[in-house]
């Protein structure tokens, strides 16, 4: 996939921002993180700066630095794209956070089918720890020493979960934690982590840079900074782009060359449908949050395969452990096929709405949580088009 | 009298997400303020939700929640409203660090839960009526709660499953299975064995066995203490009331029973009595109205086993102290319990020579009764049927181990537990709670306080202590330990450790060892160490302190129970159970021993009348000699931990 706009993180200098991050202290540079605004990069939209301050007042022997690199979302890939540009970017901003929070080690988790870029990767860190960019003493700080390997994911979808990456990164079932406690003060081996997306990695070098006002400056009030979206469907130009957050739906269809989209489902299979009368509305973690993904839909698409394929998805990642997500995903899809071929009454599909609001409500974690969104706002839009064979089966 | 629980400590071994998370709580002493429902108060930090509820009456449902387990928080079914949250909590995950107002009912709480179980009863083929658990299910009472009287996301018509009957003991019913993971988290937590795991993701998650092997080849030790925490009728034991009725039915058949203490100090449960109503005397009766021909006392052989187990304790430590011979190692180990047996030939093999070639009380009964009993009765032992109660459900894998034929027959023919019981007790129309009273059969019945408390854990280790320290001293127990009671050695710890000095003055060696070594004077001034360990989690560490050269290596004696609590929460005792039930049947175990001391009766084991006859009369060359290895004496199998 290609870069489709013009990227900010081209002229952002490299270990420019390490270097001036060994000149501060650690609070220095949370307070700089926290005064951009970032939130997190990865669809949950929580304050980087915050997590970051937590993982630096919890109490521990080690603590560790996590970079989500699992990428697993259908419809997203610019952390691949980040990846095989600005390697050097992220394992800078991964630095920083172990700066920052006094961490001694980094883990890059990267996702099982990425297997390709391992390489490049690892030569990347090689490089950096040549450079005293990583290992004992980063950059003559005799403060501070850190590096960080890479752990290859096995392919499941839950394992982009932070807790169940920490579980996977232990060796054990790729299953989410209870949480509290969080992993800022109980994560890898019990010890302080925090696990941040690629992307906001590559921004904290960024901002170190270019200075948290200069963050502020872009976006809406309460989402700052540029962002980087994976844009796939029935668009002319698909690929990575970059637009500052608060960017409507209908300028992001401009840009990538869509005209007659029927609907527009943003974050991916967990994320929302939305119809064109929506289109006005701002991608931002104050109207609709995402972690990256846009995918366009032409006039020809039956919404029904749409919903189908997504909790097909679902239906095979979902890690088992509880009850809403193990069962409601298969219910919702055996739904779905029913509704397909006009055999499901409108009470079962309330009663299969119902159940959507119990998975979200109920679930363990953010998958079971998200994966009935796709299935509640297709059939909130597009009533008529599920509906209507709905009657024509029982008409017949 | 608080159970050990595993999770509790570093050595767990179920991943994170199935264990309660540390909580980093400010101070210990700190308290937080909790408002539930119409409640207000202050709580210590740190408490789950559920705690918090149970505390104040308030009822949550619960599923996946066992008061002996780690928490999972994978069911959801005791989901409540937390304010200020988006999504609903799992309360028995969540434990309170800060202020919050929890509602327990709401409407989206009602309907989330509803869900969960139509959710459930989707996957779960099983017909109540035609199930074991009914009227003891955690699934059932859930929907009844629940108002369940339709299948909103339908039923399963037909098995997905076969059912696995390999093992001799626990028989596996995936179709009934609601991925609680309760068995799970005892088999790797409680027990620190780990036979079972979840495999595969999604709707197609099953509790797996390595490589999806039968259980009958994996390394489970039979302790069945998964079924005793299963919610659901998936996990059973291998029920043989059917072969029991048929040889009661069959008039050419002399169907005796040895009933062991502790089922007796649990079946009340399965009568709707509280936990801890000794049911000894009553069960006497309705066990001879159910049909058995007689009704013996298991003690017998418990005593018995004291004086062949403490005898073979005596000649260890006389070889490995007075003649420099460690062939047959220090310290010595238990061997009544077949979980335990099992347990350490799959994982610690290479200590074999230390387990006590004894066989356990049961099976010294079987060797018995068709030996001396058939000859003393002139019946021919080929038509008596040989029945075991007994609350563990790895009784009925050892009476089918090739080495327990001894008496030229199967020993034991079968192997019923507690429920098993119960369950012919009821469908002979016998109401127990209300049988009159009764005794055992002679010539076993008699029996002694110490052949009771071998149902508890430590009762073994009390029993032979009363026992050797009588032998070696010449003196009474009771002058030692006020009545008799040797309290260093009770109780609930997971692993226990108690050192007993031995008097510089020491006594004749008693008659019946008299052959075996010449006097006590090389015991005179020496510290007895001895070592209890309950729960194979808690064997475990004992053993790795031994491989580590830590204090358990210098123990002489080390008593080893499978299951926690001891027999008393053995794998075939009435579900449910929890610390307080166990706590309360060892209760009524301690009170039985007591019993004989205030009746006048003989509270050692070597004041058995019956045990003196039977050396008198049978095993004419004593404690450990020829004729009792023969029968009472047996050896192990090398298992390993690797499975083919
Ligand atoms: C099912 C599931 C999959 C996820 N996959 C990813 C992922 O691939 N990459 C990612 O960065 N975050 C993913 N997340 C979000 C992470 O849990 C976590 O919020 C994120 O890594 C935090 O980083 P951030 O604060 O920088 O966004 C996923 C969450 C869920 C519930
Ligand atoms: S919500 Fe789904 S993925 Fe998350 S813990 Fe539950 S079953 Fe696993
Ligand atoms: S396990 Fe419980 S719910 Fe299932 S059939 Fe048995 S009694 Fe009924
Ligand atoms: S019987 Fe014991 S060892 Fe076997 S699976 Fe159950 S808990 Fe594990
Ligand atoms: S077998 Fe029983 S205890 Fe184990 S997961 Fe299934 S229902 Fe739960
Ligand atoms: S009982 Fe709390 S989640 Fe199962």
């Amino acid at each position: 996939m290609t870069i489709r706009n013009n990227m900010t993180l081209s002229s952002v200098e490299k270990n420019k921002g390490l270097a001036a991050a060994m000149k501060m202290e650690p609070a220095g540079v949370i307070g700089i993180i926290r005064g951009s605004g970032m939130k997190g990069r990865g669809g949950a939209g929580f304050p980087t700066g915050a997590k970051w301050h937590f993982a630096a007042s919890a109490k521990g022997e080690r603590k560790f630095v996590v970079c989500n690199a699992d990428e697993g979302e259908p419809g997203t890939f610019k952390d691949r794209v980040l990846m095989d540009e600005w390697p050097d970017l992220i394992f800078e901003g991964m630095t920083i956070a172990g700066y920052a929070i006094g961490a001694q080690e980094g883990i890059l988790y990267l996702r099982g089918e990425y297997t390709y870029i391992r390489k490049a990767l690892e030569e990347c860190l090689a490089k950096r720890r040549e450079e005293n960019l990583l290992g004992n003493h980063v950059l003559g700080n005799s403060n501070f020493s850190f590096d960080i390997h890479i752990h290859m994911g096995c392919g499941a979808y839950v394992c982009g979960e932070e807790t169940a990456l920490i579980e996977s990164l232990e060796g054990y079932r790729g299953e989410a934690r209870n949480r509290p406690p969080f992993p800022v003060n109980t994560g890898l081996n019990g010890m302080p982590t925090i696990v941040n997306n690629v992307e906001t990695f590559a921004w904290t070098s960024a901002i170190l840079v270019n200075g948290a006002d200069w963050f502020k400056a872009i976006g809406t009030s309460k989402s700052t900074g540029p962002k980087m979206l994976s844009i796939s469907g029935d668009v002319e130009c698909p690929g990575v782009y970059e637009f500052p957050m608060g960017t409507t739906v209908n300028d992001v269809l401009d840009a990538a060359g869509c005209d007659c989209a029927k609907a527009v489902i943003i974050g991916g299979a967990s994320g929302h449908c939305l119809p064109p009368a929506e289109f006005s509305r701002a991608i931002c973690y104050e109207d609709i949050s995402t972690g990256g993904a846009v995918i366009v839909f032409g006039p020809d698409r039956d919404m029904l395969d749409v919903a189908e394929s997504f909790l097909e998805f679902f239906a095979d990642e979902s890690c088992g452990q509880c009850t809403p997500c193990r069962i409601g995903n298969v219910k919702l899809l055996e739904g779905v096929r029913m509704l397909k071929c006009g055999k499901c009454s409108t009470n079962c599909l309330r009663d299969l709405c119902a159940l959507g609001e119990t998975m979200q409500c109920a679930s363990k974690c953010g998958l079971g949580q998200s994966s009935p969104n796709a299935f509640l706002s297709i059939v909130r839009h597009f009533k008529n088009e599920i509906l209507g064979r709905a009657c024509t089966a029982a008409e017949s | 009298m608080k159970d050990t629980n595993a999770c509790a400590d570093d050595t767990c071994r179920a991943p994170v997400s199935q264990r309660t998370q540390v909580v980093d709580a400010p101070g210990t002493s700190a308290t937080v303020k909790l408002k539930i429902d119409d409640h207000e108060l202050n709580i210590p930090m740190g408490t789950t939700i559920l705690e918090a509820a149970r505390e104040l009456g308030i009822h949550i449902p619960t599923l996946c929640h066992h008061d002996d387990l780690c928490v999972a928080g994978v069911c959801r079914v005791c989901l409540v409203e937390v304010e200020g949250q988006n999504t609903l909590q799992a309360s028995c995950a969540y434990p309170i660090t800060q202020p919050i107002t929890v509602k327990t009912h709401t409407r989206k709480v009602r309907q989330a839960r509803r869900h969960i179980i139509d959710l459930l009863l989707s996957k779960h083929y099983g017909e109540c009526y035609s199930c074991f658990r009914n009227n003891n299910c955690e699934l059932q009472s859930l929907a009844k709660e629940y108002g369940v009287d339709f299948f909103r996301f339908g039923h399963p018509e037909k098995p997905l499953y076969e059912v696995d009957r390999s093992s001799y003991s626990v028989v596996r019913d995936m179709n009934k299975c609601v991925l609680c993971r309760r068995c799970i988290r005892t088999c790797i937590d409680l027990q620190e064995v780990g036979v079972l795991e979840a495999a595969g993701r999604s709707d197609g998650t099953t509790i797996s066995t390595y490589l999806d092997k039968p259980l009958g080849e994996v390394v489970c030790i039979n302790c069945g203490q998964c079924i005793n925490r299963c919610p659901t009728g998936a996990l059973r034991a291998k029920d043989r009331t059917d072969d029991v009725w048929a040889a009661i039915d069959n008039p050419e058949k002399h169907v005796v029973i040895q009933t062991a203490p502790s089922p007796r100090a649990g079946i009340g449960e399965e009568f709707n009595q509280e936990p801890g109503t000794p049911m000894t005397w009553k069960m006497n009766t309705a066990l001879k109205r159910c049909g058995f021909d007689k009704v013996f006392d298991t003690n017998f052989t418990a005593d018995l086993t004291i004086i062949e187990e403490g005898t073979e304790l005596i000649l260890r430590l006389y070889k490995n102290l007075v003649q420099s011979d460690s062939s047959q190692p220090l310290p010595q180990f238990t061997s009544c319990s077949p979980g335990w047996v099992k347990y350490i030939e799959h994982f610690y093999p290479e200590y074999l020579p230390h387990v006590s070639t004894c066989k356990s009380p049961q099976q010294m009964f079987g060797a018995l009764i068709k030996t001396w009993y058939a000859r003393m009765n002139n019946i021919d032992p080929a038509n008596i049927v040989s029945v075991a109660l007994m609350p563990c459900s790895a009784k009925k894998f050892e009476c089918n181990r090739p080495e327990m034929r001894d008496s030229g027959y199967k020993d034991v023919d079968n192997g019923l537990t507690t429920r098993e019981l119960a369950q012919m007790i009821r469908e002979a129309g016998i109401d127990l709670p209300e049988m009159p009273k009764s005794d055992f059969d002679n010539p076993f019945g008699t029996a002694t306080g110490s052949g009771v408390i071998f149902g508890s854990t430590g009762g073994v280790m009390e029993a032979a202590l009363r026992s050797v320290i009588e032998f070696v001293t010449g003196k009474k127990v009771e002058n030692f330990y006020d009545h008799a009671n040797i309290i260093p050695v009770r109780g609930f710890e997971g692993c226990r450790y108690a050192e007993l000095q031995i008097p510089d003055e020491v006594g004749p060696v008693p008659e019946l060892i008299q052959h075996l070594v010449p006097n006590w004077d090389w015991l005179k001034g020496a510290t007895l160490k001895v070592g209890i360990a309950h729960g194979t989690a808690n064997a475990k560490k004992v053993m790795e302190n031994i491989k580590a050269g830590g204090k358990f290596s210098e123990c002489h004696f080390i008593e080893f129970m499978a299951c926690p609590g001891g027999c008393l929460g053995g794998g075939g005792q009435p579900i449910p159970t929890s610390p307080e039930i166990r706590a309360a049947r060892a209760r009524a175990i301690y009170a039985e021993d007591a019993a004989y001391g205030d009746a006048g009766k003989a509270r050692k084991s070597h004041e058995n009348p019956a045990v003196l006859r039977l050396y008198s009369e049978f095993l004419t060359n004593g404690p450990c000699g020829h004729k009792s290895h023969h029968l009472l004496h047996t050896h192990y199998t090398a298992r390993g931990k690797y499975i083919g």
